[in-house]
């Protein structure tokens, strides 16, 4: 076995006409990634906040003053960042020993574990929201456990709207960033390493923090990313959970722009809101300079193995324990909520969301809700693959500026605020085409969203696969199509389709921009859910969770599979 | 590893062309995944379409070439086009009675929800150069005045105006007529009541009672329609001058504020099951949906309405200035103001008809409460103050 680490930084040699013409490779790489974040994503953003900034034509930047001396604003935008980095903070912490559980060790039930988790993902915020709601009130499972126990002086613990309910459920939604991302590098490394390590005698700590935890860091530091854009954005959990006194900047654009129209405002706080995010992504930068290493990876399932000794056990128990707590008990809220009826648990609920007969034009049929979502989640699936694969291989072939612009360029989407966005489509997007009505804008906004998760999913593989190994092949005979056939997609492969699944999952959980994309006649199961939680009616409530339900049971379904896929060499490893 | 760093470089050096043939083919095969992408998109795009729905959207985008200039041609016959309905989220009618009207006019109609009432008016402001549709429906009396003042409508003199309800008509200029009413009002938990022998509020100022303390759930205004028009009705009721007082004991009486109106009435609402407060801001038309929509129909609604606490709302359409189909949306708008659509307006979108002459259903007649005397405010008032308003109430009720 070969040293498998070497660090980056080595020195570059000077060949000329190679770099040339790596430089025209990376070029006709990134053609198609930049077309799409410049038209679906840097366009209409661009012109949505110059219709703020500038509404007769001329930049007035006496906005921009009023509202960063608005003490208001300051306090808004200091509850944005602090809340982002203790969620960030805190899903890390929950979810590495979980990403840990999940790719390392064997045992039954871990593939279905790994695709209920992912979940979360797709619901919305409001059914989420109101299952947390029913956990964490003075009615909850917890405190009937502190009566059972202690009596009737039992204290009630109710947690609804309280910054620790927020903190919690941006743990829930975002577990699976950091369990797939990291989970998915750490399935791959040669466990051999740390063995070698141990047999030197290196404590198990001492063998994790100086072999396995470098070689995770690209991996960790992408999460950490991804999580704190998103919680840093976060519009729905702090609206419901947090109690109407809290507010995200995310919160106020959504205000400034859907009710008060006050597009100046609203561009202002859209600008604040790209400045921290571009920050964010440079201190990203600098963590991950050097943290890439070539190392051999090998297939996931050969590196699991069964938990052994007290500790290991012990780790698998408490990291069941999270998962069931904090993932699996809302969802069963859900379920639980499905099957109530006017004389206690049936099925009325589900036998009449799958045979509504009601006959209103925006009235959405059960089946043609999944299809419309399965065909959304597929095409953006799709898309993002495509585009990220794309970015991917430029950032691989070359480490240049440019590359490594647009590698963070594509990660401004998840910072950024969904009204903008989808704002920005409807005054951005009706030239040279009409878009704005049409359901292919759909796939594409929540490619933009699913893009970055591609990237951050490959890149870290790409970028690991020792070098030689495709020599080797070449040595051998091999032509570069074969070379690339037998030693990188089977690689790469199993990354693609965690990447996939999560693009998936984003296109599903109808994320951001796309609320704002009309489209009448597609509705999807959110959708679904949002008009049937908007009308009174017990039986309304109990259709909508049976929704719910059956977008969670489909996702998770949908997740195994792609989890499971095999096709030739693809997903082997 | 996004960072222009070096490239990492084993001892070993090979070839640097190598490096570059890899990522060439990746290209290729993105790019061969992009045309099976582009391909499998359309016929699924498309396959849907025909049977889904009336509604078709997308003949207008692959025709973006304007044939039939909209103005002469459609205003002698719109027969044979398609009439777009801008509208809200809350939006629905009867297939059959859209069908109707494509059966009488020959013009279909393709209805597009945008969000909520706020959110489509401002969408319609925002792409007043290049409408999305014809027509907007939903505005209401809370956003009337900033539809007016932008001059967002073209008049139109609908003969059907005769059978509507003088009331309603807020815009004497006729650019939104009134399509709906309803009333906002608190609801209250009828069981909850009964067995605690607790008197049922009569009027708004009971809330502030030690006796009905934490029982109240309200939305926040600011995100919230229903919430909006309860704190017009408290501004109706005591006044500029006192609305914010009897707020801060609202807030002392333990008041919950919600962000909408699907928190307050599920989760919070004892009446539907889920929370522990008998109170709730909700509508009129909430306890006649409680019976109608559940299974066995109950004798009695398990909600009441508080007649004295209820803020009159209604909803207006307007035929939008730059439509392309105008000929088409001005029949459409008389037809909503018909019997025929008036009448389907409670069981779909649980409001009521502005149509003096439409009948209710049976199950409004019974169990739906209509106040004699709303709580009600000028529309411009509303458009003068409403920010203003809000900001004193969020500093009041939630710092």
């Amino acid at each position: 076995m070969t040293l498998a680490a070497r660090p980056a930084g080595t020195r570059r040699g000077s060949r000329r006409r190679p770099r040339t013409r790596r430089w025209l490779a990376t070029a006709g790489l990134l053609v198609l990634p930049v077309v799409f974040l410049g038209w679906f994503f840097a366009w209409p953003v661009t012109a949505i906040v110059w219709q703020g900034l500038a509404p007769e034509g001329d930049l007035e930047l006496g906005v921009l003053g009023r509202a960063v001396t608005d003490p208001g604003v300051r306090s808004v935008a200091w509850f944005t960042l602090w809340q982002a980095v203790v969620s960030t903070s805190l899903t890390l912490l929950v979810a590495l020993p979980g990403a840990y559980t999940l790719s390392r060790q064997r045992f039954r039930g871990r593939g279905v574990l790994q695709a209920a988790v992912t979940v979360p993902f797709v619901l919305p915020t409001v059914v989420v929201g109101s299952a947390f709601l029913a956990l964490l009130g003075p009615r909850s499972p917890i405190n009937a456990a502190l009566v059972a126990v202690l009596g009737d002086e039992a204290p009630a613990l109710d947690l609804r709207r309280t910054v620790t309910a927020i903190l919690l459920a941006h743990v829930f939604f975002n577990y699976a960033v950091v369990v797939r991302t990291v989970g998915g590098l750490w399935s791959m490394l040669d466990p051999r390493l740390e063995d070698a390590a141990r047999v030197l005698g290196a404590s198990r700590w001492r063998a994790f923090r100086e072999v396995t935890w470098p070689l995770l860091r690209p991996a960790v530091a992408a999460s950490a990313a991804i999580v704190f854009l998103f919680t840093f954005t976060s519009f729905g959990v702090v609206l419901i959970l947090g109690g109407p006194g809290r507010a995200t900047i995310e919160v106020e654009i959504h205000r400034a722009t859907t009710q008060l129209l006050d597009l100046p405002l609203a561009s202002t706080l859209a600008l604040l809101q790209l400045a921290a995010v571009l920050a964010a992504l440079a201190v990203y930068g600098r963590l991950t300079r050097r943290a890439q290493v070539q190392q051999r990876l090998v297939a996931s399932h050969t590196t699991q193995r069964r938990p052994q000794g007290r500790g290991e056990r012990a780790l698998l128990a408490a990291n069941l324990v999270v998962i069931v707590g904090l993932v699996l008990s809302p969802l069963a809220v859900l379920v639980e909520r499905s099957l109530v009826t006017a004389e206690g648990y049936g099925l009325d609920n589900w036998r009449r969301l799958l045979t509504d007969d009601t006959s209103t034009v925006l009235a959405v049929p059960a089946a043609d809700a999944v299809r419309n979502s399965l065909l959304f989640g597929v095409s953006a699936t799709l898309v993002a693959l495509v585009i990220g694969t794309l970015a991917a291989s430029a950032a691989t072939l070359d480490r240049g500026r440019l590359t490594g612009l647009v590698d963070r360029a594509l990660m401004v989407p998840l910072g950024t605020s969904a009204v903008t966005v989808g704002f920005g489509f409807l005054i951005a997007l009706d030239r040279p085409l009409d878009l704005r009505g049409s359901p292919l804008l759909v796939p594409l906004a929540q490619a933009l969203i699913a893009t970055p998760f591609v990237v951050r999913t490959l890149l870290p593989v790409l970028r690991s696969i020792d070098r030689r190994l495709r020599e080797a092949a070449a040595v051998l005979g091999a032509r570069p199509l074969r070379v690339w056939r037998e030693i990188d997609l089977p690689i790469v492969g199993r990354a693609l389709l965690v990447a996939a699944g999560f693009s998936f999952a984003i296109a599903v959980g109808e994320f951001g921009a796309t609320v704002f994309v009309a489209r009448a006649n597609l509705p999807t199961m959110p959708v679904a859910i949002f008009r049937l939680l908007g009308r009174p009616g017990v039986a309304n409530f109990g259709q909508a969770m049976a929704m719910s339900t059956l977008l969670a049971a489909i996702t998770a379904t949908a997740l195994l599979a792609i989890d499971r896929l095999r096709v030739g060499q693809i997903g082997r490893f | 590893m996004t960072a222009p760093s070096p490239l990492p470089r084993p001892r070993t050096t090979s070839p640097v062309h190598r490096r570059g043939r890899r990522p060439w083919l990746f290209a290729a095969v993105a790019a061969a995944a992009l045309l099976l992408a582009a391909c499998a998109q359309d016929p699924d795009d498309e396959a849907p379409d025909p049977g889904a729905d009336p509604a078709e959207e997308e003949p207008d985008d692959d025709e973006p070439v304007e044939e039939d200039a909209p103005d002469t041609d459609a205003a002698e016959d719109p027969a044979g086009t398609t009439v777009t309905l801008l509208t809200h989220d809350s939006f629905d009618v009867s297939e059959e009675v859209l069908e109707a009207f494509t059966d009488e006019t020959g013009v279909e109609v393709s209805v597009v929800p945008l969000g909520d009432a706020g959110t489509a008016l401002n969408q319609a402001i925002l792409t007043r150069d290049a409408p999305q549709g014809d027509l907007l429906f939903g505005v209401d009396n809370s956003f009337l005045s900033r539809a007016l003042d932008e001059e967002l409508f073209v008049a139109h003199d609908s003969p059907a105006l005769a059978e509507v309800d003088e009331r309603f008509v807020l815009d004497p200029e006729l650019g939104a007529l009134p399509v709906t009413y309803g009333d906002v009002c608190l609801n209250h938990d009828v069981e909850w009541f009964a067995e605690r022998d607790l008197e049922v509020p009569t009027d708004l100022a009971d809330l502030t009672d030690p006796a009905y303390e934490g029982l109240l759930a309200v939305q926040n205004p600011a995100t919230s329609s229903p919430g909006l028009s309860f704190l017009l009705a408290t501004i109706d009721r005591f006044g500029e001058d006192g609305y914010l007082d009897f707020w801060s004991d609202l807030v002392d009486n333990d008041v919950v504020v919600t962000d909408g109106w699907s928190e307050a009435y599920y989760d919070e609402f004892s009446g539907t099951g889920g929370g522990d407060r008998p109170l709730v801001v909700s509508y009129a038309s909430s306890p006649p949906a409680e019976v109608f929509f559940a299974d066995p129909q109950p004798d009695e609604a398990p909600t009441g309405v508080i007649e004295a606490s209820c803020f009159r709302q209604v909803e207006f359409v307007g035929i939008l200035e730059g439509a392309e189909n105008p000929a088409g949306a001005r029949l459409l708008v008389d037809f909503m103001l018909g019997q025929r659509f008036q009448e389907d307006l409670p069981l779909t979108m649980f409001v009521f008809p502005v149509n003096t002459e439409a009948a209710l259903p049976e199950v409004f007649e019974e169990h739906a409460v209509v106040p004699d005397e709303p709580l009600e405010i000028d529309p411009a008032a509303i458009g003068e103050n409403r920010e203003a308003w809000i900001e004193a109430w969020t500093s009041t009720v939630l710092r």
